[in-house]
């Protein structure tokens, strides 16, 4: 008898959008804190650490497109509809796979509205 | 339909959706396209509410409804909030155009919370002197003026809802608001943060003037008053006002309460708690506390009656 699998079945890919999402509002909401505190006496310009953001942006995005499009691989490419809930193998990889792609199509948007203060303020506040 | 009956309690001195300078303008186009926007969305979401109760109904395909749920649950939510979010957060730079650092800070007219009323300086500008006066404020109309906020004891908040959004006031910074009023007029502007027992004794009058009289009122503010040498303006000095408050021409500077000079042009007691007449400001100076609980100035009860009217007497007189 033995207690653990023999090969450990893994929920952690699921994470990866909010994740992504996660760490991505982190980098804007710090970078953007620490700048304005610091804004007279920063190496850069206002402009040129939104664009840093805004390559942060596109890679979290980039991030979470790959994510959904392993999502859906493993969901077989929708070759099986939703639920899922079989309590077999099969049944629980197709069912991590559809949750993950869900999960990424919302960290996307996620992503995106956390983008647009970014874009269209302007300057810090004194 | 109701909208005629209901709408007219909109308007007046203290309302944003009565809007008389710039800032507010837009808070209530912001409005105005969030209600409506909203309402939209609301009666589509009630008719699909009912198109599902509808008696005979032939159902859906999984494949229509799954469809509907996905362009109408997902993708037009979506695309939605995105669209009001982003005309929110464009909006907001013309909203609180706190980035506009044109004014220098001297220039700006400062405004200190303080319980329960607001000091207000006036800068220097065009040959006009500074000068300070209390619970009300005169601005020109068409003219972007700049305040520094500031707070003396606790969090107050500055909200003239007529010009613009409201400005925390906080002890130990300096918060700058600026606005721009568009019609000329008369209007109220409460204290918008709990700030004690007389919070909802904590106004301020707003007048919006044209150019020429807001000068000439300048003037006649900076000059003070002329000492008269009445029996009020004795007994004010006499029973130590003067010592907690100024009356520019007359008095020596203090800065304790509000400044009173010209006290006659005001147009509240109390920071807008009643209105200016002898009777309310006899009442004001009697008893402070028993028409705003918590104020700060002492009772004077044991003056006389006829003292009390005598100063009251100088106090709302001719300046
Ligand atoms: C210890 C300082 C102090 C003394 C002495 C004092 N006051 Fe005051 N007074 C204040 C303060 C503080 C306020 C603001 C109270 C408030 O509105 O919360 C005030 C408010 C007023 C107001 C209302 C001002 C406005 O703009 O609405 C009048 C009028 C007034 N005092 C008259 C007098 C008179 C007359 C005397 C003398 C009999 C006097 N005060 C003595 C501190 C003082
Ligand atoms: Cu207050």
């Amino acid at each position: 008898m033995r207690l653990l699998p023999k090969e450990v079945e893994s929920l952690w890919t699921l994470f990866t959008g909010p994740t992504i999402w996660a760490v991505h509002f982190l980098v804007c909401y710090v970078a953007v804190a620490i700048y304005c505190e610091k804004a007279r006496t920063g190496p850069f310009t206002f402009a040129e650490m939104r664009l840093a953001l805004v390559l942060v942006t596109l890679l979290a995005l980039a991030g979470i497109v790959l994510s959904a499009w392993l999502a859906w691989r493993q969901w077989g490419f929708g070759s099986g509809d939703p639920p899922h809930d079989a309590p077999t193998r099969e049944d629980r990889l197709l069912f991590q796979g559809f949750a993950t792609l869900l999960l990424s199509g919302l960290s996307f948007v996620a992503v995106l509205f956390v983008a647009v203060p970014l874009v269209l303020i302007e300057a810090c506040q004194p | 339909m109701a909208a005629p009956l209901v709408l007219p309690g909109c308007a007046g001195g203290q309302s944003a959706l009565d809007p008389a300078g710039r800032e507010a303008a837009e808070v209530y186009d912001l409005f105005v396209v969030m209600v409506i926007g909203g309402g939209v969305i609301w009666l589509a979401v009630i008719g699909l509410l009912v198109h599902a109760c509808r008696r005979r109904r032939r159902t859906w395909s999984e494949e229509g409804a799954g469809r509907l749920i996905a362009w109408g649950g997902v993708a037009f939510p979506v695309v939605a909030l995105f669209a009001l979010l982003a005309y929110a957060v464009w909006l907001m730079p013309s909203i609180r155009p706190w980035l506009d650092r044109s004014v220098p800070e001297p220039a700006m007219i400062d405004v200190t919370g303080e319980q329960f009323w607001w000091r207000i300086r006036y800068p220097a500008e065009d040959g006009m002197a500074a000068f300070e006066t209390a619970n009300e404020l005169r601005l020109p109309v068409g003219e972007r003026v700049a305040f520094s906020l500031r707070a003396a004891d606790v969090i107050h908040s500055f909200w003239i809802p007529s010009l613009g959004g409201k400005m925390d006031m906080i002890p130990g910074r300096t918060n700058v608001l600026s606005l721009l009023p568009t019609k000329t007029g008369v209007y109220q502007a409460p204290c918008a943060e709990f700030c004690g027992a007389s919070h909802a004794y904590m106004a301020f009058s707003v007048i919006v003037m044209d150019t020429k009289a807001y000068d000439d009122w300048r003037r006649r503010q900076a000059a003070g008053n002329r000492p008269g040498g009445s029996e009020g303006e004795r007994l004010f000095a006499h029973h130590g006002c003067a010592g907690c408050h100024s009356v520019r021409g007359v008095t020596p500077v203090a800065g304790l309460g509000p400044d009173l000079t010209r006290f006659s042009d005001r147009r509240t007691v109390g920071a807008g708690a009643l209105a200016n007449t002898p009777e309310n400001v006899a009442r004001f100076i009697r008893n402070p506390s028993a028409i705003k609980p918590g104020a700060t100035m002492p009772a004077f009860d044991m003056l006389s009656q006829g003292d009390i009217a005598a100063i009251a007497e100088f106090l709302t007189g001719r300046p």
